[in-house]
């Protein structure tokens, strides 16, 4: 690992400053468990490295019936699923960050880290954009909310300006009857990066049997996640059952642009995106029937 | 600029104050610079699990943190699993039941379920199977790690109890 100065930020405006002066000279860590792999492997060569996780806003985790859940950039995901109302509310989102590598890598791993690598395989995206969850980016002009669904462009790279951090993920309050689900396939259970990955979210009526709004986005089949309107869309007024299912798995399969590489086919890809977002939808549907 | 830097950090419960690189990991600053060479390094890139120590009360992989990090933190490294008294209750139930052959794995694997056993003090068979995931072991074919495991939660509850 080549040298560097290690710079341990305690505000978001010094961070922010740093990035300002240094640009793409300087690289912020959250949990490392990207970063540190990329700088031994020489594929980033910051000289300088901003440790963000003595700054106490991007440590929030909050929630409440208004605003909705804050996850501040440097949570590591067993935090999200050590609290009893997150995973009571957003089943979905500990869906994802359950699936991480194993216990020891989210023991630091943050979905911060996780949405600004912006791998096109990365497990939490999907799920995020499923909830409709908002990245809170500051940089030198203030404060600005990119939606998790438009953060990533391209494999590795994000909407975020060499000045920017992300501060937090604010996933809003859930409307009553809906729940997220995320599905990913890997060959082995664990520590494993997804060949496809589904993240879904349904809100059903009162009498719990139409659907009132759904979300669906992708993982791994295309040089970003995913976001598939339509496919959500196309569930909204629908009756849960078979029929609706099969319909928005389909426009899903179609919206998806796999390619062949060591970890599956294109064509093996596109059938699992129907099968993991028939397969979601149902999880999401009986949770929130429950 | 200077890119050593002092660091304070509890290790096994004692203070202890090292000078690191801000490049080493914190497994490098273990094994070379406070000589605890307990802690393994198989993969250093995450996925393997030998390098596993409790930081803060968290399993974490120690080829996974830099030294710099752990300013003013606590860690629990193989070294302290033991106690004067003797073997921990994991460590002797590995020996009886011969949970390990080459034992380069066995250092990560007991860390991983001191810490298991920590927070959940009595799991079933898929907890500990789902909870070493992240501990490759080329040797043992996990069977008898787990039971090994599995022994000592029962021993420990009753010591609890008595
Ligand atoms: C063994 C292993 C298994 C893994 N398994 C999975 C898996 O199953 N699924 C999966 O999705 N990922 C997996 N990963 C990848 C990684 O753990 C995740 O992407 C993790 O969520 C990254 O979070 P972090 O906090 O460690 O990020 P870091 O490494 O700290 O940061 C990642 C990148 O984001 C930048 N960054 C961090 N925080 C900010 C911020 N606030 N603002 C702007 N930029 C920022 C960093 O500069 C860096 O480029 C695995 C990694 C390993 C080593
Ligand atoms: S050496 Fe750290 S996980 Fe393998
Ligand atoms: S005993 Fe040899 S790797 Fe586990």
């Amino acid at each position: 690992m080549q040298a560097f100065e290690y710079i341990p930020a305690t505000t978001v405006n010094e961070a922010i400053a740093i990035l300002h002066q240094q640009g793409d000279q300087a690289r912020l860590i959250s949990g490392g468990t990207d970063l540190i792999v990329q700088l031994r492997e020489g594929r980033r060569k910051p000289k300088i490295v901003v440790d963000i996780k003595r700054i106490p806003e991007v440590n929030q985790l909050s929630y409440n019936l208004i605003d909705g859940l804050t996850i501040g950039a440097a949570v590591p995901c067993y935090k999200l699923y050590g609290s009893a109302v997150i995973k009571e509310t957003y089943p979905g989102l500990i869906d994802a960050a359950s699936l991480i590598g194993g216990v020891q890598i989210q023991g630091r791993a943050t979905l911060g880290g996780n949405l600004c690598n912006a791998s096109p395989a990365a497990d939490s995206i999907p799920a995020l954009i499923a909830h409709n969850a908002i990245a809170v980016v500051a940089g030198m002009n203030g404060e600005r909310h990119i939606p998790v669904q438009d953060f990533c462009t391209s494999p590795g790279r994000t909407q975020l300006e060499p000045d920017e951090m992300l501060v937090s993920i604010q996933v809003p309050a859930p409307r009553a009857h809906s729940y997220g689900a995320y599905l990913r396939f890997t060959p082995r259970n664990e520590m494993d990066i997804a060949v496809v990955g589904v993240g879904v979210w349904v809100a059903l009526d009162d009498t719990r049997v139409v659907i009132t709004a759904a979300r669906i986005a992708l993982g791994a089949v295309g040089p970003t996640p995913l976001f598939v309107n339509e496919a959500g869309a196309s569930l909204v007024g629908q009756p849960i059952g078979s029929q609706a299912i099969e319909k928005a798995a389909l426009i899903a399969q179609l919206a998806a642009k796999p390619i062949t590489d060591m970890r599956g086919s294109a064509e093996q890809r596109r059938h699992l995106v129907a099968v993991l977002t028939r397969r979601a939808l149902d999880s999401a549907i009986a949770r929130a029937s429950a | 600029m200077s890119n050593k830097t002092v660091v304070q950090a509890t290790i096994n419960g004692e203070e202890v104050e090292f000078l690191c690189e801000t490049r080493q990991s914190l497994l490098e600053v273990l094994r070379d610079v406070l000589r605890l060479t307990g802690t393994k390094e198989g993969c250093n890139n995450g996925n393997c699990g030998a390098c596993n120590v409790i930081l803060e009360g968290v399993l974490v992989n120690s080829c996974l943190v830099l030294g710099v990090e752990v300013q003013g933190k606590s860690i629990t490294t193989i070294e302290g699993i033991a106690s004067p008294q003797g073997l921990h209750p994991l460590q002797q139930k590995f020996l009886e039941h011969a949970a390990l052959q080459c034992g380069i794995c066995t250092p990560g694997v007991l860390v991983s379920a001191k810490a298991l056993l920590d927070r959940h003090p009595h799991p079933s068979e898929h907890e500990v199977r789902h909870w070493l995931a992240g501990n490759l072991c080329r040797c043992t074919g996990y069977d008898k790690i787990v039971h090994a495991i599995l022994d000592a939660a029962d021993v420990m509850s009753a010591e609890v109890t008595k």
